[in-house]
């Protein structure tokens, strides 16, 4: 790996912000230098990843799930335990401590799928901060009851009408609050992009998940994993449980992208298919653009991968071949969905069942000698209207219920 | 016609610079162009001429609306190059205001030459730091463009060095933190943030957001080289039943603002 500038991998990443908030992340950067130097910021956030989250989180092996996938063996590595039902609170609860340390006293949060949403308002709540967060339109409606979660926290949900009204849109006005009110405020980004430090503080808040499940596989199996597998939106579990990976060449990277309803359809979030190098949200990364440079509104199933752009140490990791992305369907992922809800009991976050098609293929490509490892980065508990919907679980009017009768996985026969 | 000229003969009429954004595209191509000209013709100096863009973060409603609506018409990166050709020809300096992908996308280098090439004068970059432009820059010098960068009420002295160093034409500084649209009150943070740019440069500094009426422009040319209004005279297009009250509009407005920057300092 050569020497890049400071917020660089490779080429990716940098700071394309307006110059309003270029102190605002200078101090950032300088204070999360210090802190996770400083024994009573790294002592504290333990105690909250021990008391608070319940890490370290555990895996599970899969057998009855890894008969659908050519026989090899899956472990999941279940951040979808965690308090609040995600890995996001990883990154949270360091950011939030940050924002302490920094004097402010307000945090601000996009959200997608609701889950970094969710993860703010309750750090907020536990550390007595004010808490607003952006979610667009349309993911306010296909993630309601999350939005409830996050009033009940006690925080102001803005619904963006703007644009696509989804993850990007939310994107944008909360940088436009902190330009506004950066004096008193910090934005909890919830992913591996944006402006620097955000991508590396980020990561390195989730990098927890990586170096456990690291060490809980060896202890398993007495070998690494041959693949880990996540999904990736903007990126945060996937870079989370990859980085600590990166130096065992023997392991295969595998991240999944949200491909939609097909790439030839064009309605998809698989910015590593068709996108390009270009900036958005402060980073130079991969994004779905026209040939003018616009974006291009991404699509998938998932609110939570549902982002044209990605963050920038995966196009880097990407580019230099030591990681791989595929898309997977938004069909593909809800037959994982249901697939390991009846063979596991694990109702997966529709992002993380992405991930679990992708153990899917590879298992069938690689055979029954096989270990993968999955970041099952979210529980599905906020996705249950949206997958009852999709599998026509719910009653209808004048109709029998139809739950009982369905065979989800297109596989014959029903339960 | 370059910034400097356009600032240098404000500077010797002893008032202010009036420098008018307009996206171009809005409400149509065809529209945008005689807006700008109407611009002109009402006293503005300098036209800056907004890319419309998929993600504006440094802008409020009005000019967020007005970027959906362009972009759903239809506009392009390359009708800024005939706005600036037509701005040009009616007598004022023409800068491209524009987010950075589109130019990223459209190439550098090519989007310099091109940009020479229609007369305009350079580019106003609001998410581009200098920190993040030596391409720009580079480019920007082949081709005798004008780099204006943007500070902030929260620069530091180091960032204010730092910036106005990179700038070529003047040196815009926001008046408020926060995305463009109309305020009721421009003035403290503004003064100060000029003063202390002075400090660090001999460039013309003009200043930006949140001004809507005559009487603001007056209050900041009082210490401004320039002063920058955008939203405002969108708005008048935005908000008229038809085109031709649109402009009519907008010519009230510019002439008003002109009148502001004429008498701030008598």
């Amino acid at each position: 790996m050569t020497h890049a500038p400071p917020g660089r991998f490779g080429g990716f990443g940098g700071r394309y912000v307006p110059e309003a908030l270029v102190p605002a992340l200078e101090q950032l950067d300088e204070e999360r230098r210090k802190a996770v130097v400083d024994p009573e910021f790294v002592g504290e956030l333990e105690r909250l990843h021990q008391t608070y989250t319940g890490r370290p989180s555990i895996i599970t092996e899969v057998p009855r799930f890894a008969q659908h996938c050519g026989g090899a063996r899956v472990v999941l590595k279940r951040e979808d335990l965690n308090h609040t039902g995600s890995h996001k609170i990883n990154n949270v609860l360091g950011q939030a401590l940050l924002t302490k340390r920094m004097g402010k006293t307000r945090v601000i949060a996009e959200t997608g799928a609701g889950q970094h949403g969710v993860a703010t308002a309750t750090a907020a709540a536990l550390l007595g901060l004010e808490c607003v967060v952006y979610m667009g339109r349309k993911d306010t409606e296909r993630q309601a009851l999350n939005v409830a979660r996050m009033r009940l926290l006690g925080a102001e949900v803005v619904a963006v009408e703007h644009g696509s009204q989804t993850l990007k849109d939310a994107v944008n006005e909360a940088f436009r609050d902190w330009v506004a009110n950066v004096a008193t405020t910090h934005y909890v980004l919830g992913t591996v992009t944006g402006p620097h430090p955000f991508p590396e503080m980020v990561r390195d808040f989730h990098r927890i998940i990586g170096v456990e499940a690291r060490q809980q596989v060896l202890d398993l199996i007495g070998r690494l994993p041959d693949v880990v597998c996540a999904c990736v939106g903007g990126g945060s579990n996937a870079m989370g449980i990859f980085h600590r990976f990166i130096d065992d060449a023997g392991v295969r990277l595998v991240g999944l992208e949200a491909g939609g309803s097909g790439i030839a359809s064009g309605k998809h979030a698989a910015r590593f298919s068709t996108g390009e190098p270009g900036v958005l949200h402060g980073a130079y990364t991969y994004v779905l653009q026209d040939e003018d440079g616009q974006t291009i509104e991404s699509h998938s199933v998932s609110a939570g991968l549902d982002y044209p752009s990605v963050g920038p140490e995966h196009a880097y990791l990407r580019e230099t071949g030591r990681a791989e992305y595929r898309p997977v369907t938004d069909d593909e992922a809800m037959a994982a969905f249901a697939l390991l809800s009846r063979t596991e009991g694990i109702l997966p976050a529709i992002e993380s069942a992405h991930a679990l098609a992708g153990a899917m293929q590879l298992g069938r490509e690689l055979g029954p000698d096989a270990v993968i490892l999955v970041n099952l980065s979210g529980r599905g508990d906020k996705d249950v209207h949206t997958a009852a919907r999709w599998f026509g679980l719910l009653e209808t009017p004048g109709s029998q219920p139809a739950l009982g009768h369905q065979d989800p996985s297109g596989t014959g026969g029903s339960r | 016609m370059s910034v400097a000229t356009v600032l240098q003969r404000c500077r010797d009429e002893g008032r202010a610079a009036l420098v008018g954004y307009l996206p171009v595209g809005f409400p149509t191509v065809p529209g945008s162009i005689e807006a700008m000209r109407a611009l002109v013709e009402s006293g503005a100096d300098i036209v800056e001429i907004g890319v419309p863009y998929s993600d504006p973060v440094m802008d409020g409603p009005v000019i967020q609306d007005a970027a959906v609506r362009a972009l759903a018409g239809g506009v392009r990166v390359r009708d800024a190059f005939t706005a600036a050709r037509a701005v040009v020809d009616s007598g004022a300096a023409a800068l491209v205001m524009t987010y950075w992908n589109p130019v990223l996308h459209h190439g550098v280098e090519s989007f310099a030459a091109e940009l020479a090439a229609a007369g305009g004068a350079g580019l106003i970059t609001p998410d581009l730091i200098p920190d993040e432009a030596s391409e720009w820059i580079a480019a920007a010098r082949r081709h005798d463009l004008d780099t204006v960068f943007l500070v902030a009420p929260s620069s530091t002295p180091e960032r204010l060095a730092t910036v106005a160093k990179a700038c070529r034409g003047f040196v815009y500084a926001t008046a408020v933190m926060g995305v463009t649209g109309a305020r009721a009150t421009v003035g403290e943070a503004a003064e100060d943030l000029v003063a202390r740019t002075r400090a660090v440069t001999d460039l013309p500094v003009c200043v930006g957001l949140g001004v809507s009426t005559g009487d603001q422009a007056a209050e900041l040319s009082r210490f401004a080289d320039g002063v920058i209004v955008g939203s405002a005279l969108v708005r008048c297009l935005g908000s008229a039943p038809s085109e031709a009250e649109g402009l009519t509009r907008l010519r009230t407005l510019a002439t008003e603002l002109a009148d502001g920057v004429r008498r701030g300092r008598a």
